[in-house]
């Protein structure tokens, strides 16, 4: 069924006019993501200059979302964003694993947020989780959600490890029963990331749990979307699930790295109608 | 038993190393001379020269990679493939109007012509790079290296030595090509597209589309991930529009009127790189 409607809607054609919007807002959507073990200050620097302004040569297009790093960046992507509407974001819970004692989690949580973190990207413990161990699970997610304080806690669920469409719609509402502001579906450090079956799945959970408790939850697809095309057609299982009124950064995100690339190439390729290359656009 | 059904073969585009149909679903027929045999060929679409221009460029570092004496093995292969399929191909001509001896003589020129151009793989650097002369204590030296990704529409004056004398030189040097095919007899360019896919050249190093030029030349002249264009099929009325479309990225562009063996058409795509080197006192 889920597979089935995914694939209906992955048919939909969008062009022209609702195109350029759909690229320009999936922009605005973005959490620009660098999560290597090489990463530097300097690549952070240039990523959060690129997601302030991710074409130099046309100021019209939005800066991105946020800009998302670890721990040890947080201080640099907080300099260099500090007085633009670009948040940092900055992933947290011993990821991407999150075997850790959940005091640790709790530590990394606080420094991240007093570091200039506003938004923490935590990760569930999918072997508790996997184990049957719900409660621990709802607890760390509770512990984490105070630590985090008024930033906003994004929840991954790590999909691809949970085995089941029927699990990631558990822990979709054991998260958000917990205080996520967001439900995110990946590390990026796990295959299958981010499909749109499990998008669907966890879109149907956060339309539910707002019809069944009045609170609005977000949603992160993460790992794997970068081509524009696939964004776009996240955003119509967005648009056909939840709604416009769900189609905005604050409740919407793409975690993504070399997608950002692909939406400004395509929106050149609209105004200029010649097929581009990727050597006119900035690696970072 | 009753008279044998007719097997026909499917002419398809040659993209990435495969031999797909183009995705618009669209074919154009190719009527004989006599008007005695009508093909149906793929009709590419821009959507299809895109996918062609992608698998190029996937393809260039792999093939630029490759030792000249590699590329020369295989262009040789190539030859002998097309020799291979020598009847093949003069039946073609054949169809398009070529005489009995021109059509065989035309099948020996193009193999003659792709072992010429084999065995400039690993020469031509050293005949059109340059040690330059310099006051002071340096080598200056020049090598030419392949531009990247070539759009070439592909000239029908003589079909299969001109196809063969534009695609040979410039994936000599390691650049990777896309072909519009000439329309006059476009069977010839996808039975090469077959002998290519048979004789060790990497998937998407060469590719060849069938269809109507006037409508695909303009996305390839203006493709940005298109480095230089051979413009030798191209009527000379449309030269400056297509000329300003490559303009935007800086292509090189190049045309040329007869299909001979010609190490100018190697140099032609090729970018010249100088670099100095102390060599002490």
């Amino acid at each position: 069924m889920v597979e089935e409607r995914v694939a209906a809607l992955a048919t939909r054609s969008i062009k022209r006019e609702a195109k350029m919007w759909a690229l320009r807002t999936a922009i605005s959507m973005t959490d620009l993501t660098t999560l290597e073990g090489m990463d530097t200050k300097e690549k952070v620097r240039q990523l959060c200059h690129k997601g302030i302004r991710p074409d130099p040569t046309d100021a019209s297009i939005p800066s991105v979302a946020a800009v998302c790093v670890y721990p040890n960046l947080v201080g640099t992507a907080a300099e260099v964003l500090e007085d633009t509407s670009v948040r940092v974001a900055a992933v947290s819970t011993y990821f991407p694993s999150g075997q850790a004692p959940l005091d640790l989690k709790v530590a990394e949580t606080r420094r991240v947020v007093a570091d200039g973190a506003d938004e923490v990207d935590m990760v569930i413990d999918r072997g508790a989780f996997l184990a049957g161990d719900y409660v621990k699970v709802f607890a760390e997610v509770a512990a984490v959600r105070e630590a985090a304080g008024d930033a906003c806690l994004k929840v991954i669920l790590e999909t691809g490890e949970l085995g089941s469409y029927d699990n990631v719609r558990r822990a979709s509402m054991l998260a958000m029963a917990a205080g996520a502001d967001f439900i995110k579906t990946s590390t990026g450090k796990v295959s299958p990331a981010a499909t749109p079956a499990v998008t669907l799945v966890m879109l149907e959970s956060i339309r539910d749990f707002y019809s069944n408790t009045g609170r609005v939850v977000g949603m992160k697809p993460a790992g794997g979307i970068g081509s524009a095309k696939q964004a776009i057609r996240w955003l119509v299982l967005l648009n056909e699930t939840l709604g416009v009124e769900w189609m905005t950064p604050r409740r919407f995100r793409f975690g993504a790295s070399s997608l950002l690339n692909d939406l400004l190439m395509q929106i050149r390729w609209l105004e200029t109608e010649r097929y581009q290359s990727p050597d006119y656009f900035t690696r970072a | 038993m009753g008279e044998r059904l007719a097997v026909r073969k499917t002419y398809k585009l040659y993209i990435d190393g495969g031999f797909p149909r183009s995705e618009s679903g669209r074919t154009f027929p190719f009527v004989s001379g006599g008007g005695s045999e009508v093909v149906h060929l793929s009709r590419a679409s821009r959507k299809d020269l895109r996918m062609a221009v992608r698998a190029a460029r996937a393809a260039l570092a792999g093939w630029t990679g490759r030792s000249g004496y590699n590329r020369g093995q295989i262009l040789y292969r190539v030859a002998e493939m097309v020799e291979d399929r020598a009847a093949t191909f003069a039946a073609q001509l054949e169809l398009g109007g070529s005489s009995v001896s021109d059509a065989r003589a035309e099948v020996a020129e193009a193999v003659d012509l792709l072992i010429w151009y084999a065995g400039w793989c690993d020469k031509y650097v050293q005949v059109t790079g340059n040690m330059n002369p310099v006051t002071g204590p340096f080598f200056n030296i020049s090598v030419p290296e392949p531009v990247g990704v070539v759009g070439m529409v592909a000239t029908s004056a003589p079909v299969l030595r001109g196809l063969v004398a534009g695609v040979a030189p410039v994936i000599s040097s390691g650049n990777t090509v896309v072909v519009v095919a000439s329309p006059a007899q476009p069977m010839i360019a996808i039975t090469l597209a077959e002998a290519l896919a048979t004789a060790d050249v990497p998937a998407g190093v060469v590719n060849v589309l069938t269809g109507f030029p006037a409508e695909l030349a303009p996305w390839l002249a203006s493709h940005m991930d298109v480095n230089a264009v051979d413009l030798s099929g191209v009527h000379p009325d449309a030269l400056p529009d297509l000329e300003e479309a490559a303009s935007h990225n800086l292509k090189r562009t190049g045309r040329w009127e007869t299909p001979d063996a010609n190490l100018y058409r190697i140099a032609a795509f090729t970018e010249i790189k100088t670099v100095w080197h102390p060599k002490g006192r």
